[in-house]
């Protein structure tokens, strides 16, 4: 129980890092087998064209992406954290703004795509702008809602000892929402991942969403999978980075 | 140990909440004064409005009618000298003991090394030096409730309001917290009004027991205690037949509440 928490061990590394991994590339290699068809080449192969791609294309392909994603994360992060704590204890605020948030929320915001390019043109800025819309309304609703069900006892014992609201922010409103950002930021990654891969497919021609539909348009799948590979890892190193963080930030959780 | 400690007047205090329009009234023209100094206990049945009343002094709700005034002036929320344990404790689990502990001196912006020395001075006092580096969660419950009393000496109050602090807890325990309590009232310069629905506690404890009625309260009656807390008293006859007096009152309270029911229905 203990032992599976604690980070870092080469046998926690091997056990829960790679293992993982080594059972999806073998479920893949028997699929890939049993299919036999170069739409689904085996995962050796897709590997090697993965390291061979790195130096000539894909590694850039992957640098642009990871800032556009990046990017965005930390705007949504920056403005949808704040606005998330202020809404969920001004419960006035909030009355005015939640139907605001109920009617956009829903709204699958790749539509906006064209308007968005046709605004802010076909570089980094439209892309970063769509996923930032998109990740955003995830931290904010997350965020509000875990500000609004702190415990009203906890405020008060804390209101009891003198803070003022900035206090009540700093020791109980933001450590008591911080688990939950981090499970937005968790959802909200992935999301940004599958956002980026739209917005780089259409009208574009770098990162890795480019990569992809540019190998596909050529049949060339060992590059198209090299190119899975390549997003898969994106997410997986922002999953990791996330939980290193969580656990350093909330050492409490799970106690 | 008089001398020091707040002094509390409630002069026919009464409150109410709004409940989606409605009025929930929770306290009725409540009056009784503590002198200061030492332990005192108001005791009454569930939903009598203990709590309300503990709010109220701490200045987290304003009074409707009437008023209270400690040492003469009318209670602010942190008001310096005043401190509240709430019912749950009301820790925070994501700060370590320590950081409980020294919260209200943070707040208060104190320089680093005066937090540093009344922190380290308030754990040894309550026995809590060894746990300073644990969360709550790795706490047991009589451990959080030193903490959350350690929490409250930490700011040097004169007036310590405590609402059910030791009721979840095991009878030894409980014993003792109540003995830390006692020591801690050693040295003078506080006042403790305890709220407890638990007769031998309020029976021990409280130099004064007040008895309030079922909801809303008001003040049914007042016992003095002058032997509150000395040694000897859980076991003499004089306590128990204190125990027996307030178990009365609490009951006829509650049959007189009940008839006033009736008579209104
Ligand atoms: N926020 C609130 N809104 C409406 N009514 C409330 C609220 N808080 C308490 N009350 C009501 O006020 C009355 C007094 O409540 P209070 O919590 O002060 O009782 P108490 O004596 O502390 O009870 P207990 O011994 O169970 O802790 C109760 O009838 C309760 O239902
Ligand atoms: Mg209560």
């Amino acid at each position: 129980m203990q032992q599976a928490k604690k980070p870092g061990t080469i046998k926690n590394l091997i056990y829960y890092k790679l293992t993982p991994v080594l059972t999806l590339f073998a479920v893949w290699y028997l699929l890939a087998t049993g299919l036999n068809n170069p739409a689904l080449p085996p995962p050796g192969k897709a590997l090697l064209t993965f390291f061979e791609q790195i130096p000539a294309d894909l590694g850039r392909h992957f640098l642009i992406s990871s800032w556009r994603v990046l990017a965005s994360i930390f705007i949504s992060l920056f403005a949808g954290v704040p606005l998330g704590l202020w809404l969920g204890t001004e419960e006035r605020f909030d009355r005015f703004f939640a139907p605001l948030i109920y009617l956009t929320y829903p709204i699958p915001k790749i539509v906006f795509l064209p308007v968005v390019m046709i605004l802010l043109g076909l570089g980094d800025p439209s892309k970063i702008f769509l996923i930032t819309l998109v990740v955003f309304f995830q931290i904010l609703v997350t965020t509000r809602d875990a500000a609004r069900s702190v415990s009203q006892a906890m405020i008060l014992s804390v209101v009891s000892l003198g803070a003022k609201k900035l206090d009540i922010y700093r020791h109980v409103i933001w450590p008591a929402v911080l688990p939950d950002v981090f499970t937005a930021l968790r959802i909200g990654s992935g999301t940004a991942i599958a956002v980026l891969f739209f917005a780089e497919s259409f009208a574009s021609s770098d990162g890795l969403g480019y990569y992809l539909m540019d190998a596909w348009s050529r049949y060339a799948y060992l590059e198209m999978f090299a190119g899975i590979i390549a997003m898969s890892l994106l997410g997986y190193l922002l999953y990791v980075c996330l939980d290193g963080l969580d656990r350093k930030a909330c050492p409490w959780k799970g106690l | 140990m008089p001398g020091g400690g707040a002094a509390v007047l409630v002069d026919r205090l009464s409150f109410f909440y709004a409940l989606n329009g409605n009025r929930v009234e929770a306290l009725k023209e409540v009056s009784f004064s503590i002198e200061g100094g030492g332990i005192y206990a108001l005791i009454g049945p569930s939903g009598c409005g203990k709590s309300t009343l503990l709010y109220i002094l701490a200045g987290l709700l304003p009074p409707r009618g009437g008023r209270v005034l400690i040492n003469g002036e009318r209670p602010l929320p942190g008001r310096r000298a005043t401190s509240l344990i709430l019912q749950e404790y009301g820790l925070l689990p994501w700060k370590t003991v320590w950081d409980n502990v020294v919260l209200g001196l943070v707040i208060r912006r104190l320089p680093a090394g005066e937090i540093r020395r009344k922190g380290e001075k308030v754990l040894k006092e309550m026995g809590l030096w060894e746990l300073r580096r644990r969360y709550p969660a790795e706490l047991s419950g009589g451990q959080r409730q030193r903490v959350a009393i350690a929490r409250s000496l930490a700011t040097e109050p004169d007036l310590l309001l405590m609402d059910e602090p030791f009721s979840s807890l095991d009878a030894l325990t409980r014993e003792a917290l109540q003995d830390v309590l006692q020591n801690i009232l050693q040295s003078g310069g506080l006042t403790v009004l305890l709220v407890t629905h638990n007769i031998e506690e309020a029976a021990f404890l409280g130099r004064r027991v007040i008895v309030l009625t079922p909801h809303p309260g008001s003040v049914y009656q007042i016992f003095e205690n002058p032997r509150a807390c000395s040694p000897g008293y859980r076991k003499s006859a004089e306590f128990f037949r204190l125990c027996t007096e307030l178990r009365n009152a609490l009951e006829f309270a509650q049959i007189r509440a009940q008839d006033a029911n009736a008579g209104c229905g």
